[in-house]
């Protein structure tokens, strides 16, 4: 008996060989799994993975360009950006040509608020120019060359060329530069000029500050978590709605009750001079800096630091400290070698959503802040709201997304998905 | 029989019901005491007279992304906008706002002015009509001052005669216009100095000399809050925020009307709007920016009138009773000195000197 079953495969039930029979159960299983989830893969493939997919796209996508002046960008090829000359007048005759079809289109102010990124300027260049060359018939108005540097000196500037020639292409790397501090020019990648280089220590800062106050939530709400865990479950209800009541008190609120805390006329600033601890002169500089935002920010996120914790601390039984202890073990033994490596779980969880959290966050850092204490998330909240530069915000957002992505990696290497419970 | 009734019941029911929607408009504004005095002196009126129901929606903060997006979707819920003037210098060159011809779709003045020469120079862009001419200027706490109170806006950049701190707005607009002039630019010299490297460090050299005694606001609604409870003793806003809280909430701050830097607010109408409501925007848009609407609006609200013809007839508060008019930005004794806003340099320059200025607070 034993050696026949190692000279032929095993045999099901109904006949088939037990592989294969196993393979196509398991193959069910999972096509009824994905036919179960199917709803909401299409639900978050059509509201989340395409919008969000189609506003990174923007961060490469520049058909403005090609799409406004076809012919100049076609004649631009032959000109050499390097050299400091002025472009022949060709490219002249094939700009006035685009150009006047695109002040009949209204988009060549479009064209110029999208160059303006590139180079101060710009954006009047095209619009005042449009005034002037909307009249000119491209057919028989020519040469053009004098007659487009008459009607604005800015056409007879090399540095006005090279830039429409450097961003010229459908798909430009300009903005992912732009999100690291340097810029495309005709002579290569170059930096940016150091009074304007500010994304990358935004980004470290925010990295940094995120991380200490994914730390202090930790701190902090380990305790809690643990009481809450085992105190009986009377106390414990009252105290879990007193964790919970932040959450239904608007964020503003909130943190404006910070800035009446934290100001140097503050409740806390008033309260220490009373006592006598702070000299009048003297008073803490506690908001408008690092330290303001990590407080507040501490503040609103220490919940979803709680919770998983709390759900995963429920879940371990008591009796193992009790053993432990029983085995001889002190009080902090107990605690550090059973207890708190089956809360890992939970404390990992935590860490993921406050870290998530903390690093898009701009309103609470804009006001209290000052600042220190801004994130990338204000200079990306700038560039869709005000400066309309979408292309920029995009590449930001794709770098921070990145970003979130190694440090999840990175986590996954040293403590292990697997190890993220919710309860 | 019963069946078919109350089916033919609710069809007109939900048909007529659908006709009264579309006699909806939604008018963005920026919310707060400027969305109520719009709403007194405007859209009351407005609907009483011809029955439309307005909606007011509160996003013009967000206005221009939002326009720009809803462009792309193709679905323009807005009908008129709120914009200050450089939003719609932005949304008129992005093609998503529509052109206005002040000869047939806006109001002359009484006495037979055209539109055009009645706003005069305000008309800074084909697509805006300017409502209100409001004015970034300094509020300080008078018992926190010493005993000089200050008289020109040089004071904000003189740590000696005035110590503490001051409150300044996030972003280098204003800032820079009036650290170069303390500096010893003239007037007249500003934007040219401005549009070089040179002068933009100038500037910033000069702000430097303040900068650890300075808070940054970026909302309208924190100097006063930093006035009142004495973190600041000097700060710039929004002159309406000021009158605010010096009439209506009595705290001890007084106006530093000097080097005020004038602003306009105004509607836009937004690009690729149906027929029908094209024209109902366009009605309402006559309606609201003739000579007594604007100045109705000052009863509510110090900002002043964009329209020559309108500022004699700004008359009292509507509940506090004081006249308006030497609370106007505009008024003579206030506007001894000041600045208009430079569109045309802020358009092109704003992006680029905005980073600098970030790089530079975060040094």
């Amino acid at each position: 008996m034993t050696d026949s079953s190692a000279h032929q495969p095993m045999i099901a039930a109904d006949g088939l060989p037990l592989k294969k029979s196993l393979a196509r159960s398991l193959r069910r299983e999972k096509t009824r799994a994905l036919l179960l989830i199917a709803p909401l893969l299409v639900f978050v493939l059509l509201t989340f993975i395409f919008p969000i997919g189609s506003m990174l796209f923007r961060s490469v996508e520049n058909e403005i360009v090609s799409n406004i002046l076809p012919r100049t960008v076609v004649e631009l090829e032959n000109w050499d950006a390097t050299l400091g000359e002025l472009p022949d007048e060709a490219v002249y005759a094939a700009f006035v040509a685009d150009f006047v079809a695109a002040v009949e289109e209204k988009n060549h102010t479009r064209l110029g608020s999208r160059l303006n990124y590139e180079s101060s300027g710009m954006s009047s260049l095209f619009r005042k120019s449009g005034r002037k060359v909307a009249k000119w018939n491209p057919e028989t108005d020519g040469p053009f060359k004098e007659k487009l540097i008459k009607a604005d000196k800015g056409w007879g500037d090399p540095e006005t060329w090279a830039i429409i020639k450097t961003h010229s292409g459908k798909y430009t790397n300009g903005y992912f530069l732009n999100a690291v501090d340097m810029q495309r020019t005709p002579n290569g990648i170059e930096a940016q000029p150091e009074s304007k280089q500010i994304l990358i220590k935004l980004f470290l800062r925010t990295v940094k500050m995120s991380l200490i106050i994914t730390a202090s939530c930790i701190l902090l709400g380990y305790p809690v978590a643990w009481i809450l865990a085992n105190l009986p479950s009377r106390s414990a209800n009252l105290l879990m709605i007193l964790v919970l009541l932040p959450f239904w008190t608007s964020l503003l609120v909130r943190t404006s009750a910070w800035k009446v805390m934290l100001q140097n006329q503050g409740v806390i600033n008033d309260t220490l001079v009373w006592l006598g601890l702070v000299s009048n002169d003297a008073r803490l500089e506690i908001i408008n800096n690092q330290f303001g935002t990590i407080v507040a920010m501490t503040h609103i996120l220490l919940p979803f630091m709680i919770l998983p914790m709390y759900s995963v601390m429920q879940t371990i039984p008591p009796t193992y400290l009790r053993a432990a202890k029983s085995l001889g073990a002190t009080n902090w033994t107990a605690f550090w070698r059973v207890y708190f490596p089956q809360s890992i779980p939970g404390i990992g969880a935590g860490s993921i959503l406050v870290f998530i959290l903390a690093i898009g966050y701009y309103i609470t850092p804009e006001i209290v802040g000052g600042t220190e204490g801004v994130f990338i998330s204000n200079r990306i909240a700038y560039h869709i709201s005000s400066s309309l530069n979408w292309g920029l915000a995009a590449a930001l957002g794709a770098i921070l997304l990145v970003v979130v992505l190694v440090l999840y990696w990175a986590y996954d290497k040293i403590v292990g998905i697997d190890n993220v419970k919710l309860g | 029989m019963k069946f078919t009734k109350t089916l033919l019941a609710t069809t007109a029911l939900t048909v007529a019901a659908g006709a009264a929607l579309a006699q909806d408009m939604t008018i963005v504004s920026w919310g707060g005491a400027y969305s109520k005095s719009q709403l007194k002196a405007y859209h009351e009126p407005y609907s009483a007279k011809t029955g439309v129901n307005i909606i007011n929606d509160d996003s013009s903060a967000e206005a221009v992304a939002k326009l720009r997006a809803m462009n792309e979707a193709g679905n323009i819920t807005w009908d008129v906008v709120d914009v200050v003037a450089s939003d719609a210098i932005r949304l008129c060159d992005e093609g998503l706002a529509l052109e206005i011809d002040p000869a047939t779709q806006l109001a002359p003045a009484p006495d037979g002015t055209s539109a055009a020469d009645d706003f005069g120079d305000l008309m800074v862009s084909s697509c805006f009509i300017p409502q209100i001419v409001y004015s970034t200027t300094f509020g300080y706490r008078t018992d926190l001052v010493g005993d000089t109170p200050p008289s020109d806006v040089c004071a904000v950049f003189d740590l000696e005669t005035y110590p503490g701190k001051r409150s300044l707005e996030k972003r280098p607009i204003n800032n820079m216009e009036w650290a170069l002039l303390c500096d010893g630019v003239a007037k007249s010299d500003v934007y040219d100095v401005l549009a070089t490297d040179e002068g933009q460090n100038q500037a910033l050299a000069k702000l430097d000399t303040i900068k650890d005694s300075v808070v940054w606001w970026s909302a309208g609604a924190d100097t006063p809050q930093l006035l009142a409870d004495g973190e600041v003793i000097m700060g710039s806003t929004y002159n309406g925020r000021l009158f605010s809280v010096i009439e209506e909430q009595k705290q001890p701050v007084a106006m530093l009307w000097d080097a005020q830097v004038f602003d306009l607010d105004g509607w836009i109408i937004p690009a690729g709007l149906s027929e029908e409501r094209k024209q109902r925007a366009l009605d309402y848009i006559y309606f609201a920016t003739d000579t007594q609407r604007l100045a109705d609006q000052a009863k509510y609200i110090s900002y002043g009138p964009a329209r020559a013809s309108s500022a004699p007839l700004v008359g009292k508060h509507a509940d506090l009773g004081i006249e308006m008019a030497p609370h106007m930005p505009t008024d003579p004794n206030n506007a001894k000195n000041t600045f208009l806003y430079n569109y045309e340099f802020w358009a092109d320059y704003r992006d680029d000197i905005d980073a600098k200025f970030q790089a530079w607070l975060a040094q």
